[in-house]
């Protein structure tokens, strides 16, 4: 599949990048309205509608927006689709309405759409940026449904309203409260990871099914995460290492020769970036 | 130079003190009380005791084959777990729930976290919070053959006038090994005698407990509410054998004192000014997860370190 089509961003939102089970974003929706399988699926298309236009306006409005204040112009459009689609619930779909109640203002600030905007939308093109909501959406509404029908089938012996098991079963009512959230969340993650790892271990290509970091960390919109931060500490001390091995050379005749300038070239690299950066200080102050 | 002061290479004398030892011992101490819950409420309370018993270890040991480790079943810890759990069901609850709390709190609460001596939290404490939450009506409903209406606790709460003599033998309803203080002080002692548990956390949980009773229970120092409370509910059970327990108890001596008193406190505004009767197990979970912080404000310095520096 080509890198960055429109099939290929609807397969990443849906599995390889899935919001909740992989880049455990938007943890707060996720916990608390999966109470049932209706409620994870009005949560899930909701966001997913949200989602799929701010994408495509930030996407839109990429080049106009300054790179300073473009988490406050993100914030406004976003705020702006939330606004609309919690007029429209309440006028037509009162019932998840009520259920939502608080979460859907919240959208707002569901990292989710903040994450694809500042990750994705701001980077690249209309069309794949819809599309990437959209998979990101979906991929969001499937995990909810499916840790909403969990919760429901343990917590109320119902899916979607409907009752699944026998007459003698006795709710688990701690399922449709705050801890079993956490219980159901983690327990299908953990499933999710072992088919993972079990498939690596038979050498299948697993890329598509992706637990937590693919080491994509260009098209990654995890910020806090740790591995990117390791990643910029080696590039940071490669030069140290260059000069290190060399020194460790220096007894050999044969590379004698070329000692000064590799132990110059690496000296240059971080006064020339200081320098630069100062230029830039400097043309920020002035703007 | 005395013998004392030799250090010799190995072989060393070896301790006869092993986890498999101190799990029996407790298991010998809980049979009183055991026996007494029996005694007291029918065949259904052995029953289900054997139930819930099975499930842990029985949990214990397949998990540890399915995950091709070392079995330990043979430590006797999940059976510890299992008698203790099912120490803190009602006698009339349906067999399943021991089952259910069994296999949450070996599979859940403590081979997830790692096995014997990793879990955070008491297993079988939590199990109960577990099984407490999620069917509230089951684990709520005392009434068995023996007993209808309201155990002494919750008649307290309400105002009403408890037989106390009743109560310190056990002859009322409640879990099945809660009600006799006689036979949980008989298995405590014993243990204490042994050397397996000893009183600064027990000692200053109940301690913290009668003070905050007489100060804000409404009735001062009054003889006859103070004992009612301390032979009512899980206290004694809680204080001996699940407050005690050395995974998830402080290991510093002072902290043990703080754990205690905060266990003291805790159980008392859970009591006195909660909607239910009964705290112990709420504020024994609840201090669980603080032993990590009390720890680290308790822990000793090391010789030479400390003071103000020059």
């Amino acid at each position: 599949m080509k890198q960055n089509s429109i099939s290929e961003r609807l397969i990443n939102g849906l599995i390889r990048e899935n919001p909740t089970f992989v880049l455990m974003l938007g943890m707060c929706p996720t916990l608390a309205v999966t109470t049932s399988a209706v409620n994870g699926l009005g949560m899930g298309l909701t966001t997913m509608v949200v989602l799929a236009l701010s994408n495509m306006f930030i996407s839109l409005l990429r080049k106009v927006i300054p790179d300073k204040v473009r988490i406050p112009a993100f914030i406004v459009i976003i705020a702006s689709f939330v606004t609309v689609v919690e007029l429209l619930l309440k006028a037509f779909i009162p019932f998840l309405y009520d259920a939502l109640g608080l979460y859907i203002p919240l959208i707002v600030v569901n990292c989710i759409i903040l994450g694809r905007a500042e990750a994705y939308a701001s980077k690249n093109g209309v069309a794949l940026s819809l599309f990437d909501g959209v998979g990101m959406g979906l991929g969001f509404t499937v995990a909810l449904t499916i840790i909403g029908a969990v919760r429901e089938i343990l917590g109320a012996g119902e899916v979607f309203g409907l009752a699944v098991m026998p007459e003698s079963y006795v709710p688990c009512s701690i399922f449709v409260m705050a801890p079993g959230a956490f219980f159901v969340l983690a327990v299908l993650t953990a499933i999710q990871n072992k088919v993972k790892i079990a498939g690596e271990k038979k050498g299948k290509d697993m890329s598509k099914v992706q637990s937590g970091c693919g080491f994509d960390c260009m098209n990654c919109g995890e910020a806090g995460c740790s591995s990117r931060r390791e990643e910029q500490k080696q590039t940071a001390k490669e030069p140290d290492l260059e000069v290190i091995e060399i020194t460790d050379d220096e007894d050999e005749p044969i590379n004698g020769k070329a000692m000064p300038e590799a132990k110059a070239a690496p000296e240059e690299g971080p006064k020339a970036m200081s320098e630069t950066m100062q230029k830039e200080k400097e043309e920020e102050s002035n703007g | 130079m005395s013998d004392l002061m030799k250090v010799s290479s190995n072989p060393h004398i070896r301790s006869k003190v092993t986890s498999g030892n101190i799990m029996l011992a407790v298991v010998i101490a809980l049979l009183p009380a055991a026996g007494f819950g029996i005694y007291n409420f029918g065949l259904d309370a052995l029953i289900l005791i054997l139930i819930t018993v099975a499930a842990t270890v029985l949990t214990e040991f397949l998990y540890e084959k399915l995950m091709h480790k070392k079995v330990t079943i043979g430590d006797f810890s999940a059976v510890v777990t299992g008698l203790l759990l099912a120490l803190n069901l009602p006698p009339a609850a349906p067999w399943w729930i021991g089952v259910i709390g069994g296999v949450f709190a070996i599979l859940v609460v403590k081979m997830l976290f790692g096995g014997l001596g990793q879990n955070f939290m008491n297993p079988a404490l939590g199990a109960r919070c577990f099984l407490l939450i999620s069917y509230t009506s089951i684990m709520c409903n005392f009434d068995c053959d023996a007993y209808t209406g309201p155990t002494p606790l919750a008649s307290l709460k309400a105002g009403e006038g408890v037989n106390i003599l009743d109560m310190v033998i056990g002859k009322t309803g409640g879990t099945i090994g809660e009600t006799s203080m006689i036979a949980i002080v008989v298995g405590a002692c014993f243990l204490i005698l042994l050397g397996v548990i000893d009183l600064k956390i027990s000692g200053s949980y109940i301690v913290t407990f009668v003070l905050f009773i007489v100060l804000f229970g409404g009735h001062g120092p009054d003889p006859a509410y103070v004992s009612a409370h301390l032979s009512g509910g899980g206290l004694m059970l809680g204080a001996f054998f699940m407050a005690t327990d050395y995974v998830t108890r402080p290991i510093t001596s002072k902290g043990q004192y703080v754990y205690g008193v905060i266990l003291g406190i805790l159980t008392g505004i859970f009591r006195i000014f909660g909607p239910s009767a009964e705290g112990v197990s709420y504020a024994i979970i609840l201090g669980n997860l603080l032993v990590p912080l009390i720890e680290k404000l308790t822990m000793p310095k090391a010789f030479g370190k400390g003071g103000k520096r020059a």
